[in-house]
């Protein structure tokens, strides 16, 4: 790609502090984000992925290291987190319209588009239902309704499809795949399943366990719009094998 | 939240106990008729119930009643205002700041080590028989438990909100009035419940000790005057008006914590 990166991270290494001298998450990444990416980082439990996020929307400070965004601004942000870190307090409709509300936006235009986000994820009747009677799946796509109303610049993802089973999770990629088309957002996400990765990602960069450390990258040169088969493809099996080993 | 105090002991209880609740009631009530009337204890001892519901007849009659109950319970519910206005911003302020926690934790400890019923005596001395002085025993009484549930409220809202509240860049006042207030007020409105009958305790304790009016005032003026049958009234008042309380905040909680599980 050739144009201007949205996001710049050089050399980024975060330690926590610890008993014994500190405990290192991240050591030294440096990677590049275009507009309308979608990147992916895979890696084992503990790699510092939630880490990664947190430092990208300044949440966290980096030990040492830089994070540049385009414009010298931290963008608009949606996150989905790994949790769907609903508000347990608020239905459906109103966890879905906060960003918006946090923007002071006027309330039934707030309402209008919730109302199209529920839509377009597939939760219509459940608007005033309470997040105690969603199950893991319509939880997580409730998050991602929250992440993507107020229009971000930048979607992060962690493992946002973790905690649900094959099937939801592999139609849930679809869903994912479809948003993200339609709406060309810039995508990072973190995740441990190859699968996923490959599915949905432009490109994937394989993380080590503790500290985490660019290790392996790899360009996805699947075709768009990708399907449900296209897991069954011999290439996708390739690329799947690439990353496999780039773990072992 | 169940609001019928009578069940809080067994919160599997149904409404359709009721009558269980109050055929145990009448039983009791039943007990006291018949031991005051055969057992030759002196009506001065223990009158029975007919003769303290006259006695209340009486009593709301000539209107003596409505002033002392309208003296207690502006003492009651003024100490209970004052008490958690306090007790939540300083609550608030303690549970955000670790260095104001540990310049304000002797304090705060103390005040929780002092029985207010033990220095309620100076409290009247300093401040005089009128209301004042019963209002900031009230207020004391309640300010410990309203603060610990203040604190413990505000620490247990997770971070993960904090984290997306930051995410979509809100401020302070947003992440006060969107996170941690309906976060907090589970445990918050408990403290409350507990307060709330415990400032009835206080209020009592300081009119006991030196006022005049309130019911407390009118069981040391009823005791004087041998008029047992009016102790008994005043108590009761005690009770409902504790009761009243109670469950006015459970109400309020049952409003306001609809979106919790309920049991
Ligand atoms: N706030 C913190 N303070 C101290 N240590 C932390 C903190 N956050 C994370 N860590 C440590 O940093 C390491 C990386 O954690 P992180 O949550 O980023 O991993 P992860 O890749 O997201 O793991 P998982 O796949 O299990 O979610 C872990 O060893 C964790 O214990
Ligand atoms: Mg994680």
């Amino acid at each position: 790609m050739t144009t201007e990166p949205i996001l710049t991270v050089k050399n980024l290494s975060v330690v926590f502090p610890d008993n014994n001298g500190g405990l290192r998450a991240l050591d030294d990444l440096s990677f590049e984000v275009h507009p309308r990416d979608f990147i992916c980082f895979l890696g084992p439990s503990g790699s510092g992925k939630t880490t990664l996020l947190r430092i990208i929307a300044s949440l966290l400070k980096p030990t040492t290291g830089e994070v540049n965004f385009i414009h010298n601004q931290r963008p608009e942000i949606g996150m989905v987190f790994q949790q769907s870190n609903l508000m347990p307090w608020r239905t459906v409709m109103d966890n879905i319209k906060l960003p918006l509300e946090l923007e002071n936006m006027d309330e039934s235009a707030a309402r209008i588009k919730a109302q199209e986000m529920i839509e377009l994820v597939g939760l219509n009747g459940f608007e005033d239902s309470w997040p105690r009677d969603l199950s893991g799946g319509m939880a997580q796509r409730v998050a991602i309704a929250r992440a993507l109303i107020h229009d971000p610049d930048l979607l992060l993802l962690d493992e946002p499809f973790g905690s649900l089973d094959a099937i939801t999770r592999e139609h849930m990629w679809v869903e994912l795949s479809r948003i993200w088309q339609a709406k060309q957002k810039t995508v990072i996400m973190v995740t441990h399943s190859i699968n996923e990765s490959l599915f949905l990602a432009d490109k994937v960069l394989v993380l080590t366990q503790r500290p985490g450390k660019i290790k392996f990258e790899l360009e996805v040169d699947l075709p768009r719009p990708r399907k449900d088969d296209i897991r069954y493809s011999p290439h996708f099996g390739k690329l799947a094998r690439k990353l496999r080993e780039a773990i072992e | 939240m169940d609001i019928n105090p009578l069940q809080v002991f067994h919160p599997s209880a149904k409404r359709n106990r009721l009558w269980l609740n109050l055929l145990s009631l009448g039983l009791g009530l039943l007990c006291w008729q018949v031991t005051s009337v055969f057992s030759g204890v002196e009506v001065f001892i223990l009158p029975s119930p007919l003769a303290v519901w006259s006695r209340f007849m009486v009593a709301v009659q000539d209107g003596s009643l409505f002033r002392d109950i309208g003296v207690t319970f502006s003492e009651v519910v003024l100490g209970l205002v004052v008490g958690v206005i306090v007790a939540t911003v300083l609550g608030y302020s303690v549970a955000k700041s670790r260095p104001l926690e540990q310049v304000l934790s002797p304090y705060l400890v103390a005040s929780q080590a002092i029985p207010v019923v033990a220095i309620a005596p100076l409290l009247v001395l300093w401040f005089g028989y009128g209301m004042l002085s019963k209002v900031l025993i009230c207020a004391l009484i309640v300010f410990f438990p309203v603060l610990i549930n203040t604190i413990v409220g505000i620490r247990a809202v997770p971070q993960a909100f904090y984290d997306l509240m930051k995410s979509l860049r809100a401020s302070r006042k947003q992440i006060l009035t969107k996170v941690e207030i309906p976060a907090a007020l589970p445990i918050f409105l408990g403290g409350l419940r507990i307060g709330a009958t415990l400032s009835v305790i206080g209020a009592v304790v300081g009119e006991l000790i030196g006022s005049k009016y309130g019911l407390g005032n009118l069981i040391n003026r009823a005791r004087v005057g041998y008029d047992m049958p009016m102790v008994y009234v005043a108590v009761f008042m005690l009770v409902f008006l504790a009761l009243g309380l109670y469950g006015i905040v459970a109400q309020v909680e049952k409003r306001l914590l609809a979106w919790q599980e309920q049991k």
